[in-house]
């Protein structure tokens, strides 16, 4: 159980991620959850959104440099230690992770982590064996 | 005014007595291609000439051209007109892709270029009781061991210390008392910036002429050259598929630089028919090799925009005299005196992206240094959504543009259509340098 991330291209010049939030907003597509990994020169912009397929093909349209990837998201208690203790788990089993970010569900007392691993597979039978719950699209992707 | 010449009677005979001479080394030099250089044969045939149609220079607009094109479709050693037992030397300069463009020499032809590069000093008053400091780069460039056998051959002192180390360039200057600079008008000037820092004032030095060439230069940077370091500019001109430096060079009366006709005969044509121009109309420089023996190159088009002036001049050499290099006929830039054609780029990206790269070359220049950066559209193929990935890939394009180059470029990954395409074909170079 995966969640489709649009990994765009952007260079680090005024008013591009402006520009892509603005595409999107136009379109009526809501961002669900973002990260920015960024370089002296160039970021890679990351985002979750309600409409994947529809932001893809309009951010393509526009000339943007894109990847659609697999991430796993997984549904955590919104308290102190609740990242430290998946982490941990990982850390056990000798999972790497690329990269990860966080967001914060607003109607209930959840945090949501998204991670990119280089063994998603394995990642999740361990995360799953441990009784965390792994979330689909159509959990987090309904707004 | 009749300034040194190091050989006088070559360099000062008369114009017909010169072209005799010049016409009996062409007759020569085809026939010895013909005979000895496949390439040749067939390139002569195909035009359906025979070396025996060739009697006198005015036969020689009846040749076909060489271009550097010859020199990939026959490397390494195609054209060569001598078995390799007789080459005692290989050098080599960019090729427009990844093959270098490579010369070699018999023993004879090392002493031919020697004595060129000892007219050229002495074109620049050298004798033998100078001190030559060789700044350019030693190694399969033909700067630097091209002027120290000139330095040697004319008697002088040579002190060998190639490129860089710039401080100790200056101290041995201070200290071997050296009185004639070689090295490129760029690095003339970042000696002159160093030499401030450092507190030397170079004018109180025994420096007394520069032999400046290798790379494009203007009169504002001869002027700031000659005020810093307190010498004489001399320009200098060569490039290593006639020989290397010593094909041509500035009198003191700096009014274009003398050609070595009697063995690189040059014309200048017109680059889009090939026909030759008259003298004083500019064009590209072509170049007859009519002595040389392992690599006698007939009609070689250097891409160099020049004219030729034959009027006297005051220094009693009657040797036609080439105005300043102009520009290029075709894309090839000089970067830190390194040779660079976008296509060498356009290649490295190639092979990386597996697809047709876009590219843009951007040259600076900043503390006299030149600058080389390759801004690189990121397509969906190279892509990568981690910043090690992006970082790896643009390692890979500087460290593929250094082995093939020699040049450390800064690689910036742009966008796609971020840079601009006018009519289909997009603009690969900005060069900003203020020369």
């Amino acid at each position: 159980m995966t969640v489709r991330q649009i990994s765009v291209f952007i260079e680090n010049r005024a008013g591009r991620l402006e520009m892509i939030a603005r595409l999107l907003g136009d379109a009526g597509i809501n961002i669900r959850a973002l990260s920015l990994a960024d370089t002296s020169d160039f970021g890679i912009l990351r985002l979750i959104v309600n409409r994947p397929a529809d932001a893809e093909a309009m951010l393509r349209r526009h000339g943007f440099t894109l990847r659609m990837t697999e991430v796993v998201a997984v549904e955590v208690p919104d308290v102190p230690g609740g990242l430290a203790g998946v982490l941990s788990l990982l850390a056990a089993h000798q999972i790497n992770v690329e990269y990860m970010y966080a967001f914060v569900e607003k109607t209930a007392d959840k945090a949501v982590l998204v991670f990119r691993f280089n063994d998603s597979a394995r990642a999740m039978d361990v995360l799953r064996g441990a009784g965390i719950r792994l979330l689909g699209e159509a959990d987090i992707l309904t707004k | 005014m009749t300034s040194r010449c190091f050989e006088r009677k070559l360099e000062t005979m008369s114009c017909d007595e010169r072209a005799a001479l010049q016409g009996d080394r062409l007759r020569a030099v085809v026939a010895r291609v013909y005979e000895h250089v496949p390439f040749y044969r067939r390139r002569l045939e195909q035009h359906g000439i025979h070396p025996d149609d060739i009697r006198s220079l005015s036969d020689l607009s009846r040749l076909p051209f060489t271009t550097k094109t010859d020199f990939r479709e026959e490397y390494p050693f195609g054209l060569f007109a001598v078995p390799m037992s007789r080459v005692v030397r290989l050098h080599a300069s960019s090729g427009t892709t990844g093959k270098p463009t490579v010369v070699g020499y018999t023993r004879r032809d090392i002493d031919l270029w020697a004595r060129t590069c000892a007219r050229t000093l002495a074109c620049a008053g050298g004798s033998r009781n100078d001190v030559v400091q060789v700044a350019y780069g030693y190694g399969l460039f033909t700067g630097g061991l091209g002027m120290h056998y000139g330095g040697e051959k004319l008697g002088a002192t040579v002190i060998p210390m190639s490129g860089g180390n710039t401080k100790r360039q200056i101290m041995l200057m201070q200290d071997f008392g050296t009185t004639l600079l070689c090295c490129t008008p760029s690095y003339a000037l970042e000696i002159a910036e160093v030499a401030t820092d450092m507190g030397v004032d170079m004018r109180k030095l025994k420096l007394r002429a520069g032999l400046f060439g290798a790379e494009p230069w203007s009169a504002r940077m001869r002027q700031a050259i000659e005020e810093r370091l307190g010498l004489q500019a001399f320009d200098i001109y060569g490039l290593s598929e006639v020989i290397g430096p010593g094909v041509s060079s500035e009198c003191d009366a700096h009014c274009g630089l003398h050609v070595f006709e009697d063995h690189f005969y040059p014309e200048v044509i017109d680059p889009e028919s090939g026909q030759p121009l008259p003298d004083g109309e500019r064009g590209e420089l072509v170049f007859t090799c009519l002595t040389k023996e392992a690599l006698p190159l007939l009609r070689y088009r250097t891409r160099d925009i020049t004219r030729l002036m034959r009027a006297p001049c005051p220094c009693g050499r009657t040797l036609v005299r080439m105005e300043r290099v102009s520009g290029r006929t075709d894309d090839m830039l000089i970067i830190r005196g390194v040779n660079v054609f976008p296509s060498q780029i356009e290649s490295v990206l190639l092979e990386i992206e597996g697809t047709e790269p876009h590219y843009l070359i951007v040259v600076d220049r900043r503390e006299n240094m030149d600058e080389l950066e390759i801004q690189v559209e990121v397509n969906e193929r190279v892509f990568s959504d981690e910043v090690r990935g992006l970082e790896a890939l643009r390692q890979k394009v500087a460290s593929e543009i250094f082995s093939i180059l020699g040049l450390t470029a800064k690689v910036t990954l742009v966008e796609p259509r971020s840079i601009e395409r006018s009519q289909g074909k997009a603009k690969r170079v900005i060069d900003k340098r203020v020369l």
